[in-house]
């Protein structure tokens, strides 16, 4: 039985988060409910985040696995400084997974930084599920 | 255990993984606890409770500031439900928290009940000792948005604060037993509403109410237990009681706490000067009046008793085959059997396993 197993004591947890400036949790909010219809602790941290806010949220909540939004098409800086940040706190077995209006060409850049997936719309949820229970850390 | 030393000198990573450890339930977890056990007890444990959607997140983000800038280190447990169907949460308390974010001077946690039903995870108590141990000079404790009787709170706070919100209720709300009875302090808050004024007036009555005399006694009591429950008693009751030497207990009338209404508008920060003092002379009281090491000692007796009562349930189960629970189960559900003779003849068989075991080994 992996230790991740719905009925065992340790549980799956997962920070969701909205860095920059764009207004639209909509999605994050689907997804943190799939993720917690799948038997996962969802910490949801809202809309505007700074990587420095998220970074910090990470590592007081010990999170397995972080989940971030972002529309505004300011992935390419965003993304790649949180996995900076993560690095910086040694927090690098942390599941990174992105969503949200990620252009196909980008996704090979965010991979290189450290972003383990993306996922765009017209994803469905258990696939975001399935992939977390697949890479989280055993 | 350099995980334990680490989070002691307050590392932050470390006090995270830390409460991971006592959460999971593993193996380390208990020789952890008992080695930072001898560095709790210095912090303030202040608990904020009250129905879903009051403003406690909203109040707990300002109180954290208020306590910040008297340059007190915070730390924070938010509890939020667990799903009885899937077993997951959603936590969404840092949601209101965003101010307390780059202050190295604060320690936000989420937990989910994980399954707990007093409106406190069964690892919060715990979570509680290594945000203590590490440092941390106030510690809030934000419970589930609760309902009339999750008071777990009270057995785990030193300070318990009860936020209400205007027209929640009339007064007959406000004489009823259960959360209302467990506050030291309460907010009124949302009091730019209408009925804030109504609301507090509904508890000052109902506290006026409590100044009889006959409540009086209630201070000159103890705690004991009885039938497996904690009760309070008159004071001098027969030395056989299981609590042992007697708690020193000279609180009289006249210097018993009356909870303090304070009205509040968190989102502006209005009445937070107030709230800080209430809890602040709560404390004092506490202090001054024995009642502290009483608290403690009522505390520290149940999570006691908690600990007793989940080791013995795990001791049991692993003691009892698993086909003689489902057939039993079965005779149950076809009302062959009913649930109280099908759990003493689990016993029985629980400790004649062990007996035979024992016969066995001679």
């Amino acid at each position: 039985m992996s230790k991740y197993h719905p009925t065992a004591k340790q549980k799956i947890r997962v920070l969701v988060a909205k860095p920059g400036l764009d207004g639209h949790d909509r999605g994050a909010k689907v997804v943190a409910r799939a993720l917690r219809d799948a038997g996962m602790e969802v910490i949801y941290t809202g809309l505007r985040q700074t990587p420095e806010m998220i970074a910090e949220a990470a590592l007081q909540e010990d999170v397995d696995v972080i989940g971030l939004s972002v529309l505004s098409g300011a992935h390419t800086v965003l993304l790649p400084r949180i996995v900076e940040l993560l690095r910086q706190n040694d927090m690098s077995d942390v599941l990174v997974i992105a969503g949200g209006i990620i252009p196909d060409e980008d996704v090979p850049l965010l991979k290189e930084a450290g972003v383990h997936g993306t996922f765009g719309p017209g994803t469905l949820t258990e696939d975001i599920v399935k992939f977390i229970q697949e890479h989280v850390r055993e | 255990m350099e995980l334990v030393e680490a989070a002691l000198a307050g590392n932050r990573r470390a006090i995270a993984r830390l409460i991971t450890r006592i959460e999971n339930d593993g193996d380390d977890a208990h020789a952890s606890l008992s080695q930072i056990y001898p560095y709790t007890g210095q912090a303030h444990i202040v608990g904020i409770t009250g129905a879903p959607g009051t403003g406690k997140s909203t109040l707990v983000n300002e109180l954290a500031k208020a306590f910040r800038a008297a340059n007190r280190q915070v730390g924070v447990i938010a509890v939020d439900p667990t799903s009885p169907f899937s077993g997951g949460a959603i936590l969404g308390d840092r949601v209101r928290m965003r101010d307390l974010a780059g202050d190295s001077g604060v320690f936000v946690r989420s937990m989910a009940t994980r399954g707990s039903l007093g409106g406190l995870a069964r690892a919060t108590a715990d979570a509680i000792k290594v945000l203590d141990a590490a440092g941390f000079e106030v510690v809030i404790v934000e419970t589930v948005g609760a309902g009339q009787s999750e008071v777990e709170i009270a057995e785990t706070a030193h300070t318990v604060v009860v936020v209400e919100a205007p027209g929640m209720g009339d007064e007959v709300q406000a004489i009823k037993a259960g959360i209302l009875e467990i506050a030291d302090v309460f907010a009124v808050n949302k009091a730019d509403r209408e009925g804030a004024d109504r609301t507090a007036a509904a508890l000052e009555m109902m506290l006026d109410l409590d100044q009889t005399p006959s409540s009086q006694t209630r201070s000159a009591s103890r705690i004991v237990i009885h039938h497996g429950q904690l009760m309070e008693v008159a004071q001098h009751p027969p030395h056989s009681t299981a609590t042992g030497p007697d708690v020193p207990n000279d609180v009289s009338a006249s210097r018993r706490w009356r909870p303090i209404v304070v009205k509040t508008i968190a989102l502006r920060g209005d009445g937070i000067p107030e709230l800080i003092q209430a809890i602040a002379d709560h404390r004092q009281y506490l202090e001054t009046s024995n009642e502290l090491a009483h608290r403690n000692r009522i505390r520290l007796t149940n999570e006691l008793e908690h600990i007793l009562r989940d080791e013995l349930m795990d001791q049991l189960l692993k003691k009892i085959d698993p086909s003689i629970l489902v057939s039993l189960m079965t005779q149950v559900a076809d009302r062959e059997l009913d649930p109280y003779t099908a759990a003493r003849q689990l016993l029985k068989n629980s400790y004649k396993g062990k007996r035979q075991r024992r016969s066995g080994d001679a």
